[in-house]
């Protein structure tokens, strides 16, 4: 990868050690997927918040890169470990507290916004067609190359954050015009939201770093942001393209018998103990949905809500978030199913989800059960 | 061949053929894998030189691969058929060796042998 002057002058140290660890990870970055050179980046998103994901090994770098780190561009912020306004309610105990507190304030040391969200497609305003991006979060940069037209590498947790503090990102692959060789045939007929994470889910597997992606319906937000999700888990793929693609592409299906089998990968057990929904977060129209489908009901068993705290206090203003707390929802902000500590095997054997994302990550992390359903089977067969 | 990260070690190889998720699968205290429907659950990555076609899924499996050097649980190399974000700048960060090879050397890298690893020899990995 060519580099600058100014950038050569970053990596062997003369503008201290932060950005000379910034463009050391931004080479290794450039060399993986073969970019000849730097360009300037508008916006970051930072995964690596999370005390449980990344432990006091992350915690303990964060709080000493921030002493004088700061961020060069707009940047946010995934999900971290808890919502500080009803953490008491969960019994998490003071270390878990304390280390999250000090990796929330180094990042807010920083220059990071404190969005806490796995979704700032949905809660910020999209940048004109064409603008790069660095999102490290996976169904985030999947949204944002698929849906939004920006532009992102599948950023992992410190390219991301060597974008934030340098503004810049190296001109990989799916900055360019990236033509996909596979190209799944969706066949599953009627497809709902678990559907589509599960096509998401094989699509990742069998994509490199894109794939096209034919015979898709029309798709709601719920059903975008499952696809989303479910391939961010299973692969490397960053981007979909919708249709056939040119002729010469490998052409796989997914029908019936693909999903049963990442059916049968995920779901483990027919009943859960525990309800919950939004990996990724819940916007504030999945918020409205759901209250319109609970009303006159209410779940039989505890049922946990992710959103953003703006949706959050969207959600109060409009009075959701009564009718949700009302049916037995409990609605966390500035955290997600995805890695939480809030779910244990301890006192949890089996949580039902319609998330394939938070199902993978249950299964191996939380190392509970998984119970996989449709919002709408949730809702008929869970609530009264 | 490619080297992402450079050094120089020696150890045991540990072989998947399955790609890994660093982030929840891979336990940052002890080093050992947790996914069932993974080739490698229950075996520990730690002092190993761990051959594997690339790393998947989440982001912050980079900060999986910073957090098992620093709980010296990592492996001594990494060797993949493709360079991911993750495993590339999560080695990058941990100075853990990287290289990247092709199907063919992959089909020569043998669960168990004893491999030499050093990215300034000319041939950077020759069995010991």
């Amino acid at each position: 990868m060519e580099l600058t002057k100014e950038e050569e002058s970053a990596l062997k140290g003369e503008q201290g050690e932060i950005m000379q660890m910034a463009y050391r990870i931004l080479v290794a970055t450039g060399e993986a997927t073969d970019a000849e050179r730097l360009v300037p980046i508008k916006w970051a998103h930072l995964s690596g918040v999370n005390y449980n994901t990344i432990g006091d090994a992350g915690e303990e770098f964060l709080s000493g890169i921030s002493k004088s780190a700061r961020v060069k561009v707009k940047t946010t912020l995934n999900p971290m470990g808890f919502d500080i306004d009803n953490v008491s309610n969960y019994g998490l105990d003071e270390n878990f507290i304390s280390k999250q507190l000090s990796i929330k304030s180094s990042y807010e040391t920083m220059g990071v916004t404190p969005s806490f969200s796995c979704i700032p497609y949905e809660i910020y305003d999209i940048p004109p067609d064409g603008t790069q991006v660095a999102f490290a979060e996976s169904n985030a940069a999947i949204h944002a190359n698929s849906y939004d037209n920006l532009k992102t590498n599948k950023e992992s947790a410190f390219s991301a954050l060597a974008s934030a503090l340098t503004g810049k990102s190296p001109y990989s692959s799916l900055r360019k015009e990236d033509s996909p060789n596979v190209t799944i045939r969706m066949k599953v007929k009627n497809p709902d939201e678990l559907a589509y994470g599960m096509l998401g889910f094989f699509a990742g597997k069998v994509g490199d770093t894109s794939v096209n992606i034919s015979g898709l319906g029309e798709m709601d937000k719920r059903q975008c942001k499952a696809m989303c999700g479910g391939m961010g888990t299973s692969g490397t793929c960053a981007k979909f393209l919708f249709g056939e693609g040119d002729s010469d592409c490998e052409k796989v299906d997914f029908d019936e018998k693909e999903m049963q089998n990442v059916h049968d990968e995920l779901n483990t057990s027919e009943k859960g103990d525990l309800i919950t929904l939004g990996s990724p977060q819940l916007g504030l129209d999945e918020i409205s949905d759901l209250t319109s489908r609970l009303k006159g009901r209410s779940f039989k068993k505890r049922c946990m809500v992710f959103v953003p705290r703006t949706v959050k206090e969207q959600a109060k203003k409009i009075g959701y978030t009564n009718e949700l707390e009302r049916a037995g929802c409990e609605i966390l902000s500035d955290c997600c199913t995805c890695l939480t500590p809030l779910i244990c095997k301890d006192n949890v054997d089996v949580v039902t989800t319609n998330s394939i994302k938070g199902a993978f990550y249950l299964k191996n992390s939380n190392g509970v059960g998984v119970n996989l359903k449709p919002l709408s089977q949730i809702v008929q067969e869970e609530t009264k | 061949m490619k080297v992402l990260v450079k050094g120089k070690t020696n150890g045991v190889v540990i072989k998947s053929t399955q790609p890994i998720n660093f982030l929840g699968t891979v336990n940052k205290k002890t080093g050992i894998i947790s996914d069932k429907n993974h080739d490698l659950f229950e075996k520990s990555i730690k002092d190993s030189i761990l051959v594997f076609p690339s790393g998947v899924g989440s982001s912050v499996g980079a900060y999986t691969i910073y957090s098992i050097k620093s709980n010296n649980t990592a492996p001594l190399a990494m060797i993949c058929t493709k360079a991911d974000l993750t495993v590339a700048t999560g080695c990058a960060l941990a100075n853990i060796p990287l290289l990247i090879i092709d199907g063919k050397e992959f089909l020569s890298i043998k669960n168990g042998m004893h491999l030499s690893v050093d990215t300034e020899n000319i041939t950077p990995i020759h069995p010991l």
